[in-house]
């Protein structure tokens, strides 16, 4: 609360910046959590609600003849654009939001604060969600080849390690020690994927801390021990995700790679994915071609190339499928590291699961994956103000990762593009707890558990959302080992993530709520069929009058998905003159010839907007970003939607 | 016959076949006056037979006395046959080279080819002005169907029919007619029924260095002026290149003569430049070497996007000033037989739900293209593998339907037909059994060629009922709205469909579309048996309890 220099704003214009439309005015409120403008001009009330922790950035921008600019940039990639009468008030509300949007403490983050309506058991519940030895157990772990290791115990070998690790069972605790003494951060070799039918595994650990020269008998035995878990096997892959000149030079201080000539039997291979200041880097500049206004086709694709995002998603995933490729078609173990082994480990492994197994296809599994890969290793998570350096577009690319392969192959995933970027804005938002901390230690220290909430229920819940009407279990896209093309020309700009709250660039018609739609009629239909069926068999005449009633549940199609008015939201012209039609009539050579109101309305595009014959087309258009309860794909609406009392109470408060 | 001629080696035994997707097959090499045919003489194994006119250009390797020819073909495909023997070889190539650049329209395929299926419905009887212009008729009296063009001396490239003004008589549109490039003088290209307001279409007017004007063709387009309206004229090219056809007699309408217009430039590129892009374009969607820098930096250098959006960006401005500021549009580049038909046609397609619909995006072809004389033989003569000097081949409509399929995109429920309805057109307008995109112009299709009797209409094939469900779009629900595209370079795509075809296998993303069908399909059935249940209860009722009344 004392962060807030100015709780409220009046006549605050909101510029949209996807077309020429003239701005909103309306008030704009500072609470605790939110920011929320309100317009105040048009009937139906739009409102913008704006998560503290999901701004990435403030800016003042220098003054116009309206009033102080403010750019208001977040981390889901939505922008907005506001102008503030006063200068004082300007720099009131940008020093509160420097200060709210970068919580100094964890406990300051949305989801200590967060209080939905459910109770104590609920919340554990919840937390019970997922359960990460069912996980294992699903996987085929423990048996007689691996089990978990009680050595890291209060975390007492490895605080960024979760206490329950899966190691070969022919590990002895001197070797495992040994081993994690000669691993960066003591991340010795762990478990991460285990296939039942093979025994084929997937381990993972950070670099070993072998210098120029240095060796450790432990390590060697520890891989030792990974490799002969497989018994189909007589070698290993020991993957290094780095380029191989970053490992190389790793070795002057000490760390660096696996030599061949001192581990048996493992086959050593660099996979070349930059590190996260590189992947920053790019990840900048990709959001500044997403944010151009009406680039030219020339600028957007040099833009794209210069930005190297989709070289970097395209390296990931080759990654991927190598290691993929190791255990589904050799049959051989594959250990994956990077220098401290949570960016690029955790990353590649991830789309290697995936690639693999089916079931991380599924809802349910992805957030299994979820919860062992990144939870118990995690990535590192931004959400605390700290060094601006060490934030990290892991995430995205991962769930970019998943994005391009539901391109390739759009039968295969149970859950939908939606489902992703849902899950983008919740990891950056902190609305739940499921993202917070770098590690099971200080998710414990914190009380992550008994003071936040998991996001997994909440998100299985409305599952509906979130299911691709493509996926069948028993499809054969579903089935087995995806095989993804890595050529250039198999990954595209991801526009529905970058571009998301540019509501005019996307398709006007989704193929998605229609399939989603005739599929919720489907339902309907064959629950119907089933009662007609049975009345019919009965005959009974009084149940007749119900299947009546019954029949108006039924939606048309038509009424279901081309709904004019859903339709009509989003189809209205961009601007494809470069302000020719707008013009003022005096632009006109021939304008003073003729007389004044015809002109005005034919060729002045102020005017027709209007007029009352376009007002159905043009309805909706400027709230694609707005607070709207009707709305569930956008997010601002769907958090404060669904949390309505305590956005109210903060409201209130404010 | 002449082919005989062309043919030295009609058959070759042992020849191996390598295609995309597909797996090798060894058989028989057959040259024919109109096909290339391998056989691999065993049942089951799929045989090629490949249109001569379909090979675009082909290259031949030796090694020892194996030969290879590569073909490569129209629709983009690239396929690879082994010969043994060189003589063979050589033979075989200079016969594919000969058949596949055959001068003569006549002896192309289609007046050869005799179609297996019964005509039902003849296309070249689908689509006449006559049937066109009763439409326009009951929802304005405004315009006539003037028959100056008759005899096509008007107007070569004109129909004989064309829809002009009704207060225009034949003699003004005589004059109008020597003012404009082509003799295309304005004509009706669409009347917007919603608030009255047309497009028309022409070539430049030619005001020269000197400023001529013409006073016909200025009461020509005034004529479609309301009382007090004003209008525009979309030039598809620059203001520059306007102002260097001047030099060449050309020009652009001057403000001074016509105060009730105004001009808008776009920058629409001419043929030869869309042909390089074309090249350039298929060039790096082939090299599958390409790094992620290189595909991008030859995607962005082929411009072929840039391209799209040009065409798309004016073809919405046209449909914006129609049906947002309620103003009549007269669109015109240089000769009015390329942009600017990309540009009415696809307006059209925004503006009026029927050009939507198969048979309606049919009639928008027959109309807006090929009576409207965009000279298909020409631009089609080659395609992307064209390496000699390009005269006058150009990828117009390619680009037309590539923009198409970006409005199907961005609305995938509003279209009656499917992406591949877009490629079948494609690749009929480049090589094809069917005669319906032969010929340059009405004049030389319908009368000197005399194809609607010599030849089968394409669409005579497509709207058979076994053909044509291959075109639906099962997620077709009429929309009745003006459809307005984005044309943000976010928003458009390489169409995969045509460029990506044979370089990579479309199997996931075609179980994909067996899928979407099969979920609608389903409802649909559940719905009939939904239904038919209802009334077998409904009778059921009724004889159960004849005496209640509600």
């Amino acid at each position: 609360m004392e962060h807030i220099r100015l709780p409220k704003v009046e006549r605050v214009q909101l510029l949209d910046r996807g077309s020429s439309r003239r701005a909103q005015v309306g008030t704009l409120y500072l609470t605790a959590s939110h920011t929320i403008f309100v317009d105040n001009e048009t009937e139906v009330c739009s409102e913008i609600w704006v998560l503290h922790s999901l701004v990435c950035n403030v800016e003042k921008q220098s003054v116009t003849a309206f009033g102080y600019p403010l750019l208001i940039q977040c981390k889901n990639f939505q922008v907005i654009q506001l102008i503030i009468p006063q200068e004082n008030d300007c720099n009131d509300v940008l020093m509160s939001l420097l200060r709210l949007s970068r919580a100094k403490r964890y406990e300051e983050l949305y989801c200590f604060s967060f209080k939905p309506n459910i109770d104590k058991a609920e919340r554990d519940q919840a937390w019970d969600f997922i359960d990460l030895r069912a996980e294992y157990s699903r996987m085929g772990v423990p048996n007689k080849l691996w089990h978990v290791s009680p050595i890291n115990r209060e975390y007492r070998v490895c605080d960024t390690y979760p206490t329950d690790l899966f190691v070969p069972k022919s590990a002895t605790l001197p070797v495992i020690v040994g081993s994690s003494k000669f691993r960066s951060r003591g991340r010795f070799p762990t478990l991460s994927y285990y296939c039942k039918e093979t025994q084929v595994t997937i381990c993972r650990s950070s670099q070993p801390l072998s210098g120029f020269s240095a060796r450790c008998l432990e390590d060697e035995q520890m891989l030792e021990a990974i490799m002969k878990s497989n018994p189909g096997s007589r070698f290993m892959y020991v993957v290094d995700t780095r380029p191989k000149l970053n490992a190389m030079a790793n070795r002057a201080t000490g760390k660096g790679y696996e030599s061949e000539d001192n581990y048996t039997n493992i086959k050593f291979q660099f996979i070349g994915i930059e590190n996260i200041h590189v992947m920053r880097n790019s990840q900048q500049k990709l959001i500044e071609v997403s944010d151009l206004r009406s680039p030219s086709m020339g600028e957007f694709l040099l833009g794209l190339e210069n930005s190297d995002w989709l070289k970097h998603i395209q390296t990931i995933l080759t990654a991927g499928k190598f290691i993929s490729k190791a255990v589904a078609e050799e049959g051989v173990s594959v250990l994956v590291h990077c220098s401290d082994g949570w960016d690029r480990t955790a990353q590649v492994c991830s789309v290697a699961c995936i690639l693999l197994d089916p079931y991380y296809r599924t809802l349910k599994g992805f957030m299994g994956t979820y919860l062992c890969d990144r939870m118990a290793f995690p990535y590192r998570y931004s959400h605390l103000d700290e060094d601006p350096k060490e934030v990290s577009p892991v995430i995205d690319q991962f769930l970019e990762c998943v994005w391009q392969l539901m391109e390739q192959f759009p039968c295969a995933f149970e859950y939908n593009e939606r489902f992703l970027i849902s899950i983008h804005n919740h990891i950056h938002s902190c609305q739940y707890g499921n993202f917070v901390c770098n590690s099971e230690k200080e998710r414990k220290d914190l009380g992550i558990r008994e003071k936040t909430h998991s996001l997994w229920p909440h998100m299985w819940k409305n599952k509906s959302d979130f299911v691709n009407p493509l996926f069948r279990p028993d499809h054969s896209q579903t089935q087995g080992v995806l095989r993804p093309l890595t050529t250039p020309y198999c990954f595209k700009f991801w526009r529905g993530l970058y571009n998301h709250f540019d509501r005019g660039l996307h398709p006007r018609q989704s193929v998605l709520d229609c399939l989603m739609a005739v599929k919720e009629e489907t339902q309907q239909l064959e629950e119907l069929l089933a009662v007609c069926e049975q009345k019919l068999a009965a005959l009974g005449k009084e149940h007749a009058n119900s299947l009546c009633v019954k029949r108006h549940s039924i939606n048309h199609r038509q009424t279901l998905w081309a709904e004019p008015a859903h339709l009509s939201s989003a189809n209205s012209p961009q601007d494809y003159t470069g302000g020719i039609l707008s013009t003022g009539p005096k632009d006109w050579p021939v304008q003073q010839r003729e007389t004044e109101s015809t002109e005005l309305s034919l060729f002045g595009d102020a005017t027709k907007s209007s007029d009352p014959d376009n007002s159905d087309q043009e309805s909706g258009v400027a709230d694609f970003s707005c607070h709207s309860s009707s709305g569930g794909d956008s997010f601002p609406s769907e958090d404060s939607v669904k949390d309505a009392d305590s956005d109210e109470a903060a409201f209130n408060t404010a | 016959m002449e082919f005989a001629e062309l043919i030295k080696t009609p058959r070759v035994d042992g020849v191996v076949l390598h295609r995309p997707f597909l797996p090798t097959v060894e058989g028989t090499l057959c040259l024919t006056g109109h096909h290339l045919i391998l056989s691999s003489r065993q049942d089951n194994t799929e045989e090629l037979w490949l249109l001569h006119s379909n090979i675009d250009a082909i290259e031949k390797r030796f090694i020892g006395s194996l030969g290879t020819i590569i073909v490569k073909c129209k629709d983009l495909r690239i396929i690879q046959l082994d010969i043994p023997g060189m003589e063979e070889c050589l033979n075989i190539a200079s016969s594919i080279e000969a058949l596949s650049t055959l001068d003569s329209v006549s002896l192309m395929y289609p007046f050869f080819y005799r179609p297996m299926f019964e005509v039902i419905e003849d296309g070249w009887h689908l689509f006449s002005p006559e049937e066109a212009f009763k439409d326009l008729e009951s929802m304005t009296d405004e315009w006539r169907l003037s028959e100056v063009n008759k005899d096509f001396t008007v107007c070569p490239s004109y129909p004989s029919l064309v829809t002009v003004p009704k207060d225009i008589d034949d003699d003004t549109l005589c004059k109008a007619a020597a003012f404009r490039h082509g003799g295309r003088f304005p004509v009706l290209s669409y009347y917007h029924k919603k608030n009255g307001m047309v497009m028309m279409r022409a070539g430049q007017p030619l005001t020269g260095t000197n400023g001529r004007r013409c006073k016909e063709d200025e009461k020509l387009i005034n004529a479609t002026l309301r009382a007090g309206k004003r209008g525009y004229i979309i030039d598809t090219r620059t203001i520059a290149v306007a102002q260097q056809a001047k030099a060449r007699g050309g020009g652009f309408e001057q403000e001074a003569n016509y105060p009730q217009w105004r001009r808008i430039h776009k920058a629409i590129e001419r043929s030869n430049i869309l042909q390089e892009s074309l090249i350039k374009l298929v060039e790096a969607c082939n090299d599958q070497s390409n790094s992620m820098d290189r595909w991008l930096s030859k995607l962005e250098a082929s411009n072929w996007q840039s391209h799209v959006k040009e065409i798309l960006t004016t073809a919405c401005l046209a449909a914006q000033c129609i049906d947002r500021s309620g103003a009549s549009v007269l669109v015109h580049g240089t000769e009015g037989t390329d942009s600017t038909l990309q540009v009415t046609s696809l307006a059209q397609i925004i503006l009026e739900p029927a050009c939507r619909t198969i048979r309606g995006f049919q009639a928008l072809v027959e109309r807006e293209w090929l009576q409207a004389g965009h000279p298909f033989q020409q631009r089609c003569a080659q395609s992307a593998y064209s390496n000699g000097k390009p005269r006058s081949e150009a990828p117009v409509f390619l680009l037309f339907l590539d923009c198409v399929w970006q409005i199907l995109r961005q609305f995938p429920c509003s279209f009656q037909f499917n992406e591949h309805f877009l490629i079948t057109l494609f690749e009929h307008a480049y090589a094809s059994q069917f005669g319906t995109f032969l010929g340059n112009s009405a004049a030389e299709s319908r009368v000197k060629l005399k194809l609607s009797r010599k030849t089968v209409s394409l669409w005579s094939w497509v709207n058979r009922p076994q053909e044509l469900e291959r075109f639906v779009n099962p997620l077709y629900e009429p929309n009745s709205l003006v459809i307005w595209p984005s044309v943000a370079p976010q928003s458009l795509l390489l169409w995969e469909g045509v460029f990506l075809r044979w370089n990579r296998s479309t199997k996931f993303l075609d179980e994909a579309y067996e899928e979407m069908v099969h979920i609608i399909e389903y409802n649909k059935e559940l719905q009939n048996k939904v239904n038919s249940l209802r009334r077998q209860l409904a009778q059921l009722e009724t004889e159960d309890s004849p005496l209640q009344t509600p």
